[in-house]
């Protein structure tokens, strides 16, 4: 192909995302769209399943029964978002294990936020209310993105996610509304996750390097700041109501932007995290790359398994 | 109280509690996305079934005890559980056999506890057997999946069938509390499912092209609280929550 | 690195019966009654069905998009193919 007709397809390209037409994986699309969305899609999926760490780090020891089973059924609900949106990721060309490959070796990036340790159940209810509410912000406006099966993953996640916010936000009116105890520990848990929940949203407009790319093929609909000032502007009354305290003295409502102003965010803090610095980065590398690899030899089994009986049926035929 | 009917309830409801709990450990570590996914169905079904049970024993102690104060709040010898499920997840050849030498024996009890005098027992039975209908065909296909699969993974299950064994032999050992129950007509009679259940065990594993172990010398204990080492430190676990902070709600 | 990955798997479940099987999402399985337990697994866990189809990615033929043109615009103009390309009086109200 020219270069000519390259730029005419891409021009087209532009036009049918920008009247909502939904891009499908055999359409013709740019290197750049491909590139961009599998990365972005992988990322989510990877986020998925590191996610499921921190949390599931906690199912052998929920307090109660009904706790834990909701713990689990959102754990492995988790693992299910994961597997959808891998499968949304294949559809641009590249398989689970290219993909698990890149996560293993460092090459793919997944959401920092569980890179932090969870140190007591009421971890399991801030991060369902606040890392849980974060990812909504992040994750309803891509119902409408442009991919076709990146969109369609996410209406499933979306519809099935809206019971981890609610999980997460019940253990802490439990916690808050306990002993001064389970109080202390709720107000804990809050001061931890609070900023690393902020960063989750993602560098400030300023630094963020892919927005304005990401705005127009609709895998961003709004900018990271605004995400972040919507997030607090939510969650600041939930803390109220429950009586927990926001770790941050220049939290105050802003009368004329009828918004809540905030202090500083550590960003330091955030690229350390990113770069692989964080509190729990290895670890988290570690339990994924060892499930892999002592799964290997089941998975090959089965692969075997299948050969055989395919060998077998094949020679019945005959 | 109807003491032996309570024993009764927790000889039962132990094995699911223990077993989910294993299954549990393994969320998010498992072998693929989609084992892991199955995995945690199991252990969802099997917590669903001990919530019912203890429900019910709660309901039966009368004692301001709840579900929650009988599953996390006994000391380990008062668990009933068969030494089986209390084993742990040496590898997904392990933990495949545990479940399938323990499906294929719950599948068996529980169609005879439907025809209990206990309605409620018999209730229980009804929607657990649809589950564990289940469990079981998804462990026997994963026994015939590793027994069948590569050299491996041949002698890594027949390694966990041939150590788990020392175990099956308890699930048919009747305890006084199962031979009071059973005048009762609410028990199931164990010592007569036997023979059914290392009959269909062997079909699957001389499907799987796997040995049947020939070893005479069993293991039992557990339904008299008498565990292997191992349980302690799933106590520790499971109810570690309960014993650090004492009588408060979650 | 495993020898063979385990293969992909597209998921049709009709949701209840009376209607059609709708394309659900794919997952990995080293054969069909894995990917059928799988699916059973992962796409039904909020009683989301009552019978499931799968098969192999591989043996699904898809039109190429670039044929759109030939394959499906001659399709719009036959709007003789359409109920309302007929004219009828007024006073029949349903046909």
């Amino acid at each position: 192909m020219s270069e000519e007709q390259i730029k005419n397809l891409e021009k087209q390209f532009e036009e049918r995302i920008a009247r909502d037409e939904k891009i499908e994986p055999k359409d013709w699309m740019p290197e750049k769209y491909r590139q961009t969305h599998i990365r972005q899609m992988s990322q989510h999926a990877h986020s998925e399943i590191v996610g499921m760490l921190p949390e599931g780090n906690w199912i052998t020891r929920a307090p109660s029964l009904r706790r834990k089973v909701a713990l689990l059924a959102k754990v492995q609900d988790e693992a299910g978002h994961g597997l959808y949106l891998y499968s949304a990721t294949e559809t641009l060309g590249i398989s689970r294990d290219e993909l698990y490959e890149q996560l293993h070796t460092g090459k793919a990036k997944y959401s920092s936020i569980f890179n932090y340790p969870t140190l007591t159940w009421a971890d399991m209810g801030a991060i369902g209310w606040l890392v849980d509410g974060a990812a909504i912000i992040n994750q309803v406006p891509l119902c409408s993105t442009s991919y076709g099966p990146y969109a369609r993953a996410m209406i499933r996640v979306c519809k099935e996610e809206s019971f981890h916010q609610r999980q997460g936000y019940e253990i802490m009116i439990k916690l808050a509304n306990g002993t001064p105890e389970q109080k202390e520990m709720a107000q804990d848990a809050l001061n931890r996750w609070w900023w690393p929940s902020l960063m989750m949203l993602g560098p400030t407009d300023a630094e963020s390097i892919h927005t304005e790319q990401s705005m127009k093929w609709k895998l961003k609909r709004k900018s990271n700041d605004e995400l972040r000032q919507q997030f607090i502007d939510q969650t600041v009354p939930q803390a109220d109501l429950i009586g927990l305290t926001i770790p941050d003295p220049n939290l105050k409502w802003n009368e004329e932007r009828q918004s809540y102003d905030f202090g500083e965010i550590d960003w330091d803090e955030f690229w350390q995290v990113v770069k692989g610095h964080g509190p729990m980065n290895k670890e988290r590398m570690k339990a994924r790359v060892g499930a892999w690899e002592r799964g290997e030899w089941v998975r090959d089994a089965a692969m075997a398994y299948a050969e055989k009986q395919q060998d077998r049926k094949e020679k019945q035929v005959v | 109280m109807k003491e032996n009917l309570y024993n009764y309830i927790l000889q039962i409801a132990d094995n699911s509690l223990i077993l989910g709990q294993r299954m549990g450990e393994l969320c998010g570590h498992g072998p693929s996305l989609e084992t892991d996914i199955a995995c945690t169905n199991i252990s969802l079904d099997l917590f669903g079934q001990v919530r019912s049970y203890y429900q019910y024993a709660a309901k039966i102690a009368a004692d301001g005890r709840t579900e929650d104060d009988i599953a996390m709040l006994r000391k380990e010898r008062d668990y009933l559980n068969i030494l089986l499920v209390e084993q742990p997840n040496t590898d997904f050849g392990y933990t495949m056999a545990r479940q399938f030498l323990f499906d294929v024996y719950h599948l068996l009890f529980l169609k005879e506890l439907e025809k209990s005098k206990d309605l409620i027992l018999s209730a229980i039975a009804t929607k657990s057997i649809k589950e564990v209908t289940y469990h079981q065909r998804f462990s026997s296909d994963w026994i015939k999946r590793l027994g069948d699969g590569t050299e491996e993974s041949h002698e890594r299950i027949q390694n966990a069938i041939n150590d788990l064994w020392t175990y099956t032999d308890e699930l048919f050992r009747l305890s006084e509390v199962d031979e009071e129950m059973l005048e009762e007509g609410v028990a199931v009679d164990i010592s007569k499912l036997k023979n059914g259940y290392y009959q269909k065990v062997s079909d699957v594993l001389e499907e799987a092209t796997l040995t049947v172990p020939e070893s005479k010398y069993f293991q039992k204990g557990g339904k008299q609280g008498i565990h292997t080492e191992h349980m302690g430190y799933l106590l520790a676990d499971l109810q570690y929550m309960q014993r650090a902070y004492p009588n408060m709600e979650w | 690195m495993a020898t063979k990955n385990w293969p992909l798997w597209e998921v049709f479940v009709r949701s209840k019966n009376g209607l059609e099987h709708r394309h659900f999402g794919s997952l990995h399985a080293a054969d069909a009654e894995m990917a059928l337990e799988n699916a059973r697994d992962v796409y039904t866990r909020r009683n989301e069905g009552v019978s499931i189809w799968v098969v192999e990615s591989k043996y699904i033929t898809a039109s190429n998009p670039e044929h759109n043109g030939e394959l499906f615009e001659p399709a719009q103009d036959k709007v003789y193919r359409h109920p309302t390309f007929y004219d009828l009086p007024d006073e029949v109200k349903h046909m």
